[in-house]
């Protein structure tokens, strides 16, 4: 696993050895310094997560419900089964997840490249529309659920009045059927189009100018600049952006749960994997079940990333 | 670039829609935080109201806040400092020995789903008599400020220049004393940046404390639910106690902006 002498890359070590009047256990840290500094963390991350990882496994291949402490039963693939089949509450769950996870990341994207586009050349007050973009960004979400809940309140939200002010409304907002899901899909745009920001920011300041200034001499417009030059240069920070983003995006469970409750809400209006495995651990402690929508989940973040990287590659 | 005048006015209106975008719902949270229901309830009351501190000695005396603020304080602080403890030196091995393997192990981390570990965390520690107590947070907290510190350094550590460690093991420092006293030193920008990314992460994290934290060691964001009750909900208390969770973390991000820009922005220009 981590079989580093074999990596491709030139190892950084230096080749100078260490000064022959220190002591004996002093000069045995030295030689052995990769791993005793590596090792503590390694060990923290196997016990508390390699470990636990390995257990959703197994519980995903017995029948264990109820107390953690009861006694369960090997099914084989009997949950991947139960779970595969249901389209009551799992492949809505998976639509849902899907659903937000990619209506989320578009509109992330595109806000976002707006703004940083706004924000590339330095102007007066650059400084607090920062301020103002991070602010979100950094605020608990669990209080930015609440916020919003009073915000889009049927009848005493500034939501309304605001639609009321131009003749529409009232909407129903968190509280619709078919409206929630959108509505706490709007608040993640809010909360989480900022990072994109500042995300791609940090990949425009480092674009070197030539080639902006190279298509300006050839008479290229602004948008044909954007399109061929700006955007191709910026594709390896976009798909960073996307990554970060979509693995956060699909485990969204904080703002779902502060403004649905649990099992997302009275119809499961907003009920994605994470909310729907939560609910089968903690809510109904069908253990066995959960670990194997978990595995499934996790196979699919996998997947969604694996896509990701792998177009970075065709790109490149 | 010059850019020109039509272009300066559409964005400066467009900066501003912008700004006004992302601050009024915070300004509008701490405007229902400081009115009375009555005048939550009251459109008339929407911008011009008479300022009332109730909602506040509410969440602060009546529902035991300054209990919870120290929780969220000790779990955060502690999760970070062992997490520094842990992650520095480790980020500093995979960086100088590209270890890209062992941090891949690390790294995964971010991208398990919480729910999937902290069913096996909830039997263990539940049998070990932990659940509720501070050192299984702390613990939860740092699966999350872990992964994170060493992300986080070692992309500091690999701008950081080998030649100055060599130049000090020719004056006779040993390996790791030339860490200590070169790299480390050097290192401080980075590591308050990692240390304060991870506090925020896990001043904000709600689902680790909603499972393994009792009444007496809940965090702030699970304490946010006291106001949201089955038939109703106390607004003005809900947005004081929302304010009183928001408010650390936004002074922080408003005093260490450049820290935390750096820290959310890690490894992404990188390609």
């Amino acid at each position: 696993m981590a079989a580093t002498t074999t990596s491709p890359n030139p190892t950084r070590e230096s080749s100078l050895t260490t000064s022959t009047s220190t002591p004996g256990w002093a000069r045995w840290a030295n030689r052995h310094r990769k791993w005793l500094f590596a090792s503590p963390a390694m060990v923290f991350v196997a016990v508390l997560i390699v470990f636990p990882v390995a257990w959703t496994v197994y519980l995903s291949l017995t029948d264990a419900e109820g107390s953690v402490r009861a006694e369960s039963e090997f099914v084989g693939f009997a949950n991947y089964l139960e779970v595969l089949g249901d389209t009551d509450r799992f492949w809505p769950a998976v639509a849902r997840t899907v659903f937000f996870t990619g209506g989320v990341l578009a509109v992330e994207i595109v806000l976002g490249m707006a703004i940083a586009l706004l924000l590339w050349r330095p102007f007066k007050g650059e400084k607090w529309v920062r301020v103002a973009i991070l602010l979100p960004l950094v605020a608990t979400p669990v209080a930015v659920g609440m916020m919003w809940r009073l915000i889009f309140d049927p009848n005493i939200g500034m939501a309304n009045r605001v639609l009321g002010w131009f003749g529409l409304g009232p909407w129903p907002w968190l509280a619709g059927e078919h409206s929630a899901l959108p509505t706490t899909m709007f608040i993640d745009v809010w909360q989480w189009t900022p990072m994109i920001v500042l995300i791609l920011l940090a990949g425009l300041t480092s674009l070197s100018d030539e080639p902006q200034e190279a298509a300006l001499i050839d008479g290229a417009n602004a948008w044909q600049r954007f399109r061929h030059v700006t955007l191709p240069l910026l594709m390896p920070t976009l798909v960073v952006a996307v990554l970060l983003r979509g693995i956060d995006a699909l485990k969204t469970f904080d703002i779902l749960y502060a403004t649905k409750g649990k099992g997302g809400g009275s119809f499961h209006e907003v009920e994605t994997l994470n909310v729907y495995a939560y609910g089968l651990s903690f809510d109904y402690n069908e253990y066995g079940v959960s670990s194997a929508v978990l595995i499934i989940f996790f196979l699919i973040i996998i997947g969604s990333m694996w896509a990701v990287t792998s177009r970075r590659k065709d790109a490149s | 670039m010059r850019a020109r005048t039509p272009f300066k006015v559409f964005r400066v209106a467009a900066l501003v829609l912008v700004v006004l975008a992302l601050l009024a719902p915070l300004a509008w949270m701490v405007a229902a935080s400081l009115k009375t229901n009555v005048d939550i309830y009251n459109p008339d009351k929407a911008l011009v109201f008479s300022p009332t501190w109730d909602n506040y000695s509410k969440v602060l005396q009546q529902a035991n806040y300054v209990q919870f603020i120290v929780n969220s304080l000790w779990v955060a602080f502690a999760a970070t400092a062992l997490s520094l403890l842990l992650g520095v030196p480790a980020a500093y091995s995979m960086s100088r020995f590209t270890m890209r393997r062992s941090a891949l192990v690390v790294l995964m981390a971010r991208v398990i789903p919480a729910v999937s570990l902290l069913v096996p965390w909830y039997y263990v520690f539940s049998n070990l008599k932990m659940v509720g107590g501070f050192t299984v947070l702390i613990l939860s907290h740092m699966f999350v400020s872990l992964p994170l510190i060493v992300y986080i350094m070692m992309g500091y550590f690999d701008g950081l220049p080998l030649e100055l460690e060599e130049s000090g093991m020719v004056d006779g420092l040993t390996p790791i004393g030339a860490f200590r006293r070169i790299t480390l030193p050097l290192s401080t920008p980075g590591i308050a940046t990692a240390g304060i990314l991870s506090f925020i992460f896990s001043w904000n994290n709600f689902m680790f404390a909603l499972v393994l934290s009792s009444a007496d060691t809940k965090t702030l964001p699970v304490a946010i639910f006291d106001f949201v009750g089955y038939a109703s909900i106390d607004w003005g208390g809900l947005m004081a106690a929302s304010t009183v969770v928001t408010l650390p973390i936004m002074l922080i991000a408003l005093f260490a902006q450049k820290y935390v820009v750096s820290g959310l922005t890690a490894g992404a220009t990188k390609g």
